[in-house]
């Protein structure tokens, strides 16, 4: 599979994953999220920039369990729940914000 | 992704059967029903053969041009080496004693999905390429000729088989159909036919030591966080080792365990359970998979994940191992390991420091699975227990396929969850132990693009919790093995809402008085726990 945007194409997963990570951008974000039905606002920028910048040190998608508290520490309390984050994301954080931060979905017993 | 059906949709289930023979019904892919096609990269990090892109729904599966070749030779190597399969080739008599015992017939009411029907499917091929009767009488012998639809066929209900070996707890011969579905994939597997929730782990595993592809950084950083909890809620800090050489023990865990919810209070109860003996054991950075996703695509493929366990053992120099709450893992330990990479004569048979128990029945493997150690532990009164710190929890315990019909665990964690638990209740008597329903999505199968299958597969399991739900008010379904963890929140949520899933040694970890521990007053989760009753009294 793979969709085109701003004259380019770009490879996906048969469940609209990015296959190249590299490939990913702002512009590529924000389609991937309308495919999804999500708004892209500066409170979902700062979920998605966070599982970027974790991701590039570790490889893989933060534990939800890392995922809430970093975002306790970096934006408040009311910011560090899985609540909120399914707020943003009525997929799930893991599922729906891993994708439009183009991130590999973690496969295995999880 | 399919759209998924209501429950009400779903439990209607058409159990009627097509006027044309079975032989005669080409396989239909229906969306939710089967798993994405195995990524290149993913098969050529192991080298595994016809590694390209390729789509389960497209026409053209780019076979090599000699497939039809390929799996014949492939075929007959494999009834030459393995007596089991010729046997289970030649013996079945099709009494159809196995025909209801499958959670996915039952689940979807695909006549294919009787494990009778689905050994036919190769069987057939046997009879017309390896039998005298089916080469010269083809169909009239039950033979069929290997075609692109056959072998689709294959793929399609090889991947909708859970390797759970159910059905062989009934039938008279004693046929297991788990190594007809383990031979079907390893033959797939020759032509490039895997599938990515498969095929992505075992690279992983390859490469970085587990399935998920955790770097020992991002371990040491997952345990730091647990770590922390552990402290929140008991006021112990509990201080685990990793690559520790000289340690008595190797520690060995599904890595779903230190990543994934609820695998991760499971994973806490570990350290502190052991924190708590005072045990001297390691973690492993390198073996840190119990796991194997190997044997999901074949014998060879599971052989070469094994050995880093015995590896690492060797590298550390421990004396014996102590493996997780995984389910397939055991199988393999159990049955596989020592004739693989045994034998393990650098290890010593396990004795539990604390209790001096020596446990004979793992003389070979020196392996031995924590719910034997920790039931031990029980047993001779060596754990300060407070069960009523699980007295909101009303629990019932799911054998899982492989540690109950793969190596008989059955009274263990029954009786450790009995110790840490005032209210358990079992499921019907044709559901649980020897005679247990998989979850549905064991074998590599709890993808997510297959979730119309998994809820079909497990709604027999679910259904048995439903029972005691109704009439227990169960809200709790303990298991040992990280694929339950993983794939049974989603059925209960589906099928049975209100039942939580928990691993025993979270349990264990709820009611485990610690020495030096404050004052619990939230659960492994976090949550608050229930004040007592009569605490207002006091």
């Amino acid at each position: 599979m793979s969709f085109e945007l701003n004259g380019k194409s770009y490879e996906t997963d048969d469940d609209g994953y990015l296959i190249n990570l590299e490939d990913w951008n702002e512009d590529v974000a924000k389609y991937i999220a309308q495919q999804e039905g999500v708004e892209m606002t500066d409170a979902h920028w700062e979920v998605v920039n966070f599982l970027r910048d974790y991701y590039s040190e570790y490889k893989i998608a933060p534990m939800i369990k890392i995922l809430i508290k970093e975002m306790k520490k970096m934006f408040g309390p009311e910011k560090g729940s899985n609540a909120y984050l399914y707020q943003l994301y009525p997929a799930g954080p893991a599922l729906q914000a891993c994708k439009i931060a183009g991130l590999p979905k973690p496969t295995g017993c999880v | 992704m399919a759209k998924k059906p209501t429950p009400e949709e779903l439990s209607k289930i058409n159990y009627s059967l097509p006027y044309t023979g079975w032989m005669y019904n080409p396989v239909e892919f229906k969306d939710g029903m089967f798993c994405n096609a195995s990524k290149p990269e993913s098969l050529n990090t192991v080298d595994f053969p016809n590694a390209r892109k390729w789509s389960v729904k497209d026409e053209d599966w780019n076979l090599p041009e000699n497939w039809k070749e390929i799996v014949l030779e492939a075929m007959k190597e494999r009834l030459e080496k393995y007596r089991s399969f010729r046997l289970f080739m030649d013996i079945c008599v099709r009494c159809g004693a196995c025909a209801d015992k499958c959670h996915f017939f039952l689940g979807t009411g695909d006549p294919k999905n009787m494990p009778v029907l689905r050994a036919e499917l190769i069987r057939s091929v046997y009879r017309r390429y390896f039998t005298k009767s089916g080469q010269m009488l083809g169909n009239l012998a039950g033979g069929r000729e290997l075609t692109l639809d056959v072998l689709k066929e294959w793929w399609y209900y090889f991947y909708q088989c859970s390797e759970c070996r159910r059905c062989s707890v009934f039938c008279p011969y004693g046929i297991d159909q788990a190594e007809i579905t383990m031979i079907g994939r390893e033959i797939l597997n020759l032509l490039g036919l895997n599938i990515e929730w498969i095929a992505g782990p075992v690279a992983n595993c390859f490469m970085k030591g587990n399935h998920l592809g955790l770097e020992p950084h991002t371990i040491k950083s997952n345990f730091e966080f647990m770590i922390d909890d552990i402290e929140e809620i008991t006021g112990v800090k509990v201080d685990p080792s990793f690559n520790r050489k000289g340690a008595e023990v190797l520690f060995v865990a599904p890595s779903g365990d230190m990543f994934g919810d609820p695998g991760t209070y499971t994973c806490m109860g570990y350290m502190m359970l052991f924190h708590e003996i005072g045990l001297d054991y390691t973690w492993s950075t390198y073996a840190s998979e119990g796991g194997n996703f190997g044997f999901f695509t074949s014998n060879e493929m599971a052989k070469r994940l094994n050995s880093k366990i015995y590896a690492e053992a060797q590298r550390l120099g421990v004396k014996w191992i102590i493996g997780g709450e995984c389910g397939h893992m055991w199988r393999v330990m159990h049955q596989y390991m020592d004739t693989w990479n045994g034998p393990a004569d650098f290890l010593e048979v396990p004795v539990s420091p604390i209790t001096g128990t020596k446990f004979e029945n793992a003389g070979s493997t020196k392996m031995i699975h924590i719910a034997e150690f920790t039931a031990d532990l029980i047993k001779h009164g060596k754990l300060n227990l407070d069960p009523s710190r699980n007295d909101h929890l009303k629990v019932t315990f799911h054998d899982s396929c492989n540690t109950s019909r793969g190596m008989g665990i059955l009274d263990e964690p029954r009786y450790v969850i009995k110790n840490v638990c005032n209210n358990f209740h079992e499921m019907p008597e044709d559901t649980i132990r020897e005679k247990t329903f998989c979850c549905g999505s064991g074998s590599g199968l709890n993808a997510s693009e297959n979730m119309e299958l998994r809820l079909r597969g497990g709604f027999p399991r679910a259904n048995a919790v439903k029972h005691v739900q109704q009439h227990h008010g169960v809200n709790m379904l303990a298991n040992i093995c990280a694929i339950d963890r993983a794939a049974l929140p989603p059925l209960m949520n589906y099928w049975v809402p209100g039942v939580d899933v928990a691993g025993m040694h979270e349990l264990v970890a709820n009611a485990l008085v610690m020495k030096g521990e404050k004052e619990r007053t939230q659960d492994m989760r976090l949550e608050d726990l229930p004040e007592k009753e009569g605490a207002e009294d006091v």
